[in-house]
């Protein structure tokens, strides 16, 4: 198959890893994967924040850059995040329309309908949960809202999760509550968003997990940034980055050297 | 303007100026795919044994009757230490035949209305029911001279409520269905006795309305 | 004003109960005005009970410091959560009935002229009054007329949010009449003067031993023994109400659904006080919102399984009233219906945010919503709070300013959620809260756009940065700048605001060291593996160079 990959605008810059692993795994599968170069971000920032009008270029830019998908350049664009995917397929339409722009918001949607999430993508446009990763671990999962109510993927992160050699999976407790990123969220309600942060730290820690996992980067940035604040020796990763682990090329997990009297 | 003239027009600005009446959606067009029949026949021992199983979850004594006579014994048991009980006008007379010497049936009707403050001084209520809802264990009173004024079934601290098995349907949709033929007439939902939750959420069985509620399962007419 | 550990508000300015009329004993024989009423605390005075108090960020704030008020919402939210979760599952059509709630709304509000007249025709011909109130003064002035025509000074009332949201309490009390909460949670807000935190629970902050020490000092006739045992507390609760039912001349209700085809009244219940107050005494007033007609008698099977199973998470509430006009010789022989608007044709005016006039008020949308378990529903400065207040307050206070930007408290509103739909998927009628929650933003955002903000120019700056790569690639290269500020650990802690609301309580990772672009282009084949030391930033980062988030456990 022929997928284009929507590295994301936080994948791109802050955690280049995550895209990465969704282009090594996926032609490890067997699968030619392309980059077009065109793309920036999908918007969502802009539009969650209510800055709509500054949102349509932006919203443009990434319809123009993976519209060829509809002229069968490839079969499907990947997102290796929950929260991108949900805003592309559930906001795109709405900001063009809402701007006047009714062409732009039937090619947006258009090319929604051939947008996945990676775990979407893997499960069930490829039919595949094993996909033949290794990463002898203790891992815990958390579901992103998004992922989890926008997309509705279910368990299939899980499905391929437990299907990863020598991977111990341990249930997270509460999974499904928000850790309270929620984007400006986490700017302008800060407070509040660090006491929900805190709660789901208290979750993670009480899993004795070595590697946080979730399927978006924006929250791993969250839960990781407070678990590194305080000290908590869990490293966070990206659903792709365990899936794309291998004998030969392991993700790293565990602690890295002390960082003790280190940076603070 | 007047007020409801004023409120109208705005209701009819906000929605586009087009006056409303032929909107886009009729009633009739709301699709309905929900179940608006249980699985189970109406009157059916299955039937019977969800509404008990409900009632008894929510704190209701259930009794089961073979017989008028074998009611009238049940009621005279749970009446035993009840100094008067309130009945409707015509609640029917062999379901009180086994009644206590020292138990006074107080009578009230419509048109004889007891006094909330003679309410207050009696035991206990026996009425009939108009419905029965296995899935939710809820009873439908509707006010008919076998159920009587709503405030009998209110004040009361005990209620003793008679419901013959036939009475009983599966799903909500089956009961407003057929209370639908009446709509007019004033209606009392009853799903176990009276409780409360407002303290951390945990239920209280019995705070204003009647504490105790006895479910007399009687066989059809 | 001081605060003490019930957090409970001073007496406020307008009593809601005068106290000559008020409890045998009266609560100054304990409470009275000095240091032991100032035992409950301080909550603004609703004198406006869409809008009190701050912004939402700084209610939040103060609100996330009161750790009981936390525990209380942490166990009061997952009992309800999971009790909901039980008697939903049991259903097997729930998202049947949730499409035909949904579908009958909107049917009801493209209709809405049309069924209100049907409403007031079916009930006037069933012998009872209609009124119609442009706002909450003309509401509270036909109420306080009502009440006062049937020469009495006191009232019973049934839980309503309608006459919560148009302080009906107070001005009854400003025009002589008290007003007497029955439900058992709101008579614990009333006795405490305190404000409703939760739709369904107004109490829901309390827990067991405050509601004690509230009746204890406030009620007048607790026993003297009285314990924090719910079942004793309700009990309590009984014994104080008795009298009042039974001697009532007027009640006051809200109303649940309005059936536009037959003139029927209904309310959901628990207790008992709706069915005392609407059956026992001669008058029935009922306040209720435009919104809340549905067309049709059998409507009702659709709402009457979803609220219950949505709001207190039985399969029925204990209590379910209908009554359709006045019905000769059984129950309050005059029955007047109140229609208000008070801000909801603004709301109905919104083709987006018009889906907040669904509401059947069951909140379920609280009981999930990770904003509102933390900080409670008094941050919201609204009696209606949660995710459906921060939908519903601004619109409904849209003429006066709601949505129209920095100014007005209620504008900060749209902003108290992280958008993770939880109350969406709960809804009964499927508001789709998340998505009116933007659409707010957008509006809001629009109406501040003639004031130069941070925010703004930050967004107008990556709006033209983001629609074009080759801006976006340069602006990559600057944010590689922040690998100096991370220095070698690779972790920000501290950065200059606003950005150190992040930093106070989260590191950030440097943004890493080669783009994701750039590994692209530069890639050689085959594919180099995943973790390539020495090549990467944030917190996948190789142990080597960047120990990004994953390290340095103190237990490691």
């Amino acid at each position: 198959m022929r997928i284009a990959l929507t590295a994301t605008c936080i994948g791109d810059v802050m955690f280049p890893q995550a895209p990465r692993a969704t282009a090594l795994l996926l032609e490890r599968l067997g699968h030619e994967v392309f980059f077009p170069e065109r793309q920036t971000c999908c918007g969502q920032m802009h539009v969650n924040t209510g800055y709509l009008d500054e949102a349509v270029p932006v919203v443009r830019n990434h319809v123009e850059a993976f519209s060829p998908v509809l002229d069968g350049e490839w079969d499907a664009v990947v997102v290796p995040s929950g929260s991108c995917t949900g805003s592309v397929r559930h906001q795109q339409g709405m900001v063009c329309r809402r701007a006047g722009l009714d062409d732009l918001a039937r090619t947006a949607e258009a090319v929604a309908a051939k947008t996945y999430e990676l775990s979407e993508l893997l499960v069930d446009v490829l039919g595949v949960t094993d996909v033949g990763a290794y990463f002898p671990h203790r891992v815990t999962y958390h579901p992103t809202c998004h992922s989890l109510r926008m997309l509705h993927v279910g368990d299939k992160p899980l499905r391929l999760l437990r299907a990863v050699e020598g991977i111990d999976l341990v249930e997270l407790p509460a999974a499904e509550s928000c850790c309270g990123f929620g984007g400006t969220f986490a700017l302008k309600n800060a407070e509040t968003s660090t006491a929900m942060l805190a709660d789901k730290m208290t979750h993670v820690k009480a899993t004795g997990a070595e590697v946080l996992t979730a399927g978006d980067a924006s929250c791993l940035m969250h839960i990781g940034g407070g678990l590194s604040r305080i000290r908590a020796g869990v490293r966070t990763l990206h659903l792709a980055e365990i899936l794309a682990s291998t004998k030969d090329a392991p993700a790293p997990a565990g602690a890295g050297p002390s960082t003790r009297g280190g940076a603070r | 303007m007047s007020a409801r003239d004023d409120v109208l027009a705005r209701v009819r600005a906000a929605l586009g100026g087009a006056t409303a009446t032929g909107g886009p959606a009729a009633s009739g067009t709301v699709a309905r795919a929900y179940r608006e029949h249980g699985d189970l026949a109406p009157g059916s021992p299955e039937a019977v044994d969800v509404l008990v199983d409900r009632l008894v979850d929510y704190r209701a004594h259930v009794h089961v009757a073979a017989s008028a006579a074998e009611v009238a014994t049940i009621v005279g048991d749970l009446l035993a230490d009840a100094t008067s009980v309130v009945v409707p006008p015509q609640l029917d007379a062999a379901w009180l035949g086994a009644l206590g010497a020292g138990t006074a049936v107080v009578p009230d009707a419509r048109d004889d209305p007891r006094t909330p403050d003679e309410l207050d001084r009696v035991d206990a209520v026996v009425t009939a029911a108009r419905v029965a809802i296995a899935d939710t264990g809820t009873i439908v009173l509707d006010g008919e001279p076998d159920q009587g004024r709503r405030a009998i079934t209110l004040v009361p601290d005990l209620h003793v409520c008679v419901v013959r098995t036939d009475q009983v349907v599966e799903a909500v949709p089956e009961a407003v269905r057929l209370l639908a033929a009446h709509p007019e007439r004033p209606q009392t939902w009853i799903s176990g006795p009276s409780a409360t939750s407002d303290i951390e959420l945990s239920r209280v069985e019995g705070v204003h309305g009647p504490r105790t509620l006895h479910v007399i399962l009687a066989p059809p007419r | 004003m001081s605060r003490t550990f019930l957090g409970l508000p001073l007496r406020r300015g307008a009593r809601t109960l005068p106290d000559d009329v008020a409890r045998p004993g009266g609560h100054g024989t304990s409470a009275g005005a000095g240091p032991a009423s100032d035992a409950f605390g301080d909550v603004p005075h609703p004198d406006a009970p869409l809008r009190w108090g701050g912004s939402f960020p700084d209610a939040a704030r103060e609100a996330l410091q009161n750790t009981q008020l936390r525990r209380n919402l942490a166990h009061a939210t997952s009992t309800i959560r999971a009790k909901r979760a039980a008697v939903v599952g049991e259903v097997p059509d729930w998202e049947a009935l949730r499409d035909a709630g949904s579908a009958i709304k909107t049917d009801v509000m493209a209709r809405l002229p049309e069924l209100l007249e049907e409403l007031e025709r079916n009930v006037v011909a069933r012998g009872g009054v209609v009124h119609w109130a442009r706002d909450a003064d003309e509401a509270n002035r036909i109420v306080a007329d009502l009440v006062k025509a049937k020469g009495v000074d006191e009232v019973v009332k049934v839980k309503s949010m309608a006459t919560q949201e148009i302080g009906l309490n107070e001005a009854l009390a400003a025009e002589g009449i008290a007003a007497y909460e029955t439900d058992l949670a709101e008579l614990i807000v009333q006795l405490a003067d305190d404000m409703p935190s939760h739709i369904l629970v107004p109490a829901i902050h309390r827990n067991r031993a405050e509601i004690r020490e509230i009746f204890l000092a406030r009620m007048g006739d607790a026993p003297p023994d009285l314990s924090d045992v719910p079942r004793e507390l309700a009990m309590a609760a009984r014994a104080h109400l008795r009298r009042k039912f039974l001697s009532a001349k007027v009640a006051i209700s809200g109303a649940n659904f309005g059936v536009a085809d037959t003139g029927t009244l209904t309310v959901v219940e628990s207790e008992g006080n709706g069915r005392m107050c609407l059956t026992l005494p001669e008058t029935l007033v009922t306040v209720m919102g435009i919104e809340k007609v549905v067309p049709t008698y059998t409507d009702l099977e659709v709402f009457l399984q979803l609220l219950p199973r949505s709001s207190t998470g039985e399969r029925m509430n204990p209590y379910t009233s209908l009554w359709t006009g006045v019905t000769p010789g059984d129950g309050p022989q005059e029955f007047h219906l109140v229609l208000l608007d008070n801000g909801r044709t603004d709301v109905l005016a919104d083709e987006v945010g018009r889906a907040a006039l669904h509401c059947i008020r069951c909140s379920a949308c609280l009981n999930v919503c990770p904003v509102y378990e933390r900080v409670g529903g008094h941050a919201y400065g609204s009696v209606y709070p949660g995710p459906i207040g921060a939908i519903l307050t601004p619109q409904l206070t849209k003429s006066s300013g709601g949505l129209s930007g920095h100014h007005d408290p209620n504008a900060s509103l749209p902003y108290a959620s992280t958008l993770c739909g939880a109350c969406y998927e709960v809804c009964p009628v499927k508001i789709d809260i998340p998505s009116i929650l933007v659409e707010l933003r957008a509006r809001e955002v629009d109406a501040d756009r003639g004031r130069p903000t941070g925010w703004g120019a930050a967004m107008k700056a990556a709006s033209f940065v983001m629609s074009d790569a080759r801006r976006f690639e340069l602006a990559e290269k600057a944010a590689g700048l922040g690998r100096v500020v991370a220095g070698p650990k690779g972790r920000i802690s501290t950065l200059p605001p606003p950005a150190s609301a992040w930093t106070r309580s989260r590191d950030l990772p440097a943004p890493a060291k080669q783009t994701f672009r750039d590994w692209w282009r530069d890639r050689p084949a085959p594919a180099p593996p995943v973790a390539d030391p020495g090549d990467t930033g944030g917190f996948g980062a190789a142990a080597t160079d960047n120990p990004g988030f994953g390290d340095g456990g103190e237990g490691r």
